[in-house]
C-alpha cells in the first residue's frame, strides 16, 4: 500500500486516509523524502483528518519524517489530528513538541507560507 | 455474552487486525470515540511488544462485568522471553527496541486497569481493562 503525494507549486500535500500499519508508514517516510528530493518541494502538508490511531510507532515515523525533511530543506506541517488521537498521544506520554501542527490543511498551508516568507 | 475473541500475532499487519478488533467491540459496547482510540492505542502498542520481543503471541478480548459495572478486558500473551525487571519496563522514557519508549506506562495511563505478570525465559501477560462510563 502506497500513500499518494500530490504535487501543488512549491507544496506536497499528503492526505492520509488508510490504516496505517508500519510498513506503511515507513515506506510513506522513503517516498516522501525521495519526493522532496525529485520536485525540490520546499513546504509539506502531511493531513491527518481520517487518521484514528497514531500509536507511538506512527507518531515516531511522523516525528522523523518531520526532521528528515527539515535536514533536506522543507518544512512539515501536520493537519487535522482529530481530538481522540490527541488526547491519546499526550496520554502515552507523546508530546511531539518541535513538529509544527495546524487544525486544519487551510491553516496548515498559511502557517506554511509565513514560515517559508520568514 | 461472555463470548471471547482472539488475534494471533505473527506479523506485522496482525497488530492492525487487533486494534480493528479491539476497536468494533468497544463501539459496539458503547464506548465514545476518545476511549475507542484509547482503547485501540493500547492495543496496538501490546501488540507491537508481542510481535518485537516476544515474536508471536495471541491478544484476547473479552467483556468484563462487575455489576453494575461493564468493560472491555485485553490480554496479550506471549511465550516469548519474558522481562527481567518489571520495574524497569514500567518507567516512562525505558525502551530496549530504540523506540519513544512510551510502551507499557502509557498502556497503563490509557487503561484503567492494569496487571503485567512475567517468567523471564517463559512468557508475559498483560492484562488491560477499560470501564463504561
Amino acid at each position: 500500500m502506497r500513500i499518494p503525494i500530490l504535487k501543488l507549486h512549491n507544496y506536497l500535500l499528503i492526505s492520509i486516509q488508510i490504516e496505517l500499519d508500519d510498513q506503511t508508514a515507513i515506506q510513506f517516510q522513503e517516498d516522501l523524502l525521495h519526493k522532496i528530493h525529485e520536485t525540490g518541494a520546499t513546504g509539506v502538508v502531511i493531513d491527518l483528518t481520517s487518521v484514528d490511531v497514531i500509536d507511538s510507532f506512527i507518531a515516531k515515523v511522523l516525528g522523523d519524517v518531520v526532521s528528515m525533511s527539515n535536514l533536506m530543506g522543507a518544512k512539515v506541517v501536520l493537519t487535522g489530528i482529530q481530538p481522540a488521537v490527541a488526547m491519546t498521544l499526550i496520554d502515552l506520554g507523546i508530546h511531539l513538541k518541535d513538529v509544527p501542527t495546524a487544525l486544519n490543511l487551510e491553516q496548515g498551508l498559511i502557517k506554511l507560507r509565513q514560515t517559508l516568507e520568514e | 455474552m461472555n463470548s471471547q475473541s482472539c488475534v494471533n500475532i505473527e506479523k506485522e499487519w496482525d497488530i492492525v487486525s487487533a486494534r480493528q478488533l479491539g476497536r468494533n467491540l468497544a463501539r459496539k459496547l458503547g464506548f465514545g470515540t476518545v476511549d475507542q482510540a484509547r482503547i485501540a492505542t493500547a492495543i496496538s502498542e501490546l501488540a507491537r511488544n508481542i510481535y518485537l520481543y516476544a515474536g508471536s503471541g495471541e491478544i484476547y478480548f473479552d467483556i468484563v462485568e462487575d455489576h453494575p459495572k461493564k468493560g472491555i478486558r485485553i490480554r496479550a500473551i506471549d511465550q516469548g522471553q519474558g522481562i527481567e525487571d518489571i520495574g524497569k519496563v514500567m518507567k516512562d522514557g525505558y525502551s530496549t527496541s530504540g523506540g519513544l519508549g512510551a510502551g507499557l506506562p502509557g498502556v497503563k495511563r490509557l487503561m484503567d486497569e492494569f496487571h503485567i505478570s512475567s517468567v523471564p525465559g517463559a512468557g508475559t501477560e498483560v492484562e488491560v481493562v477499560k470501564w463504561l462510563r
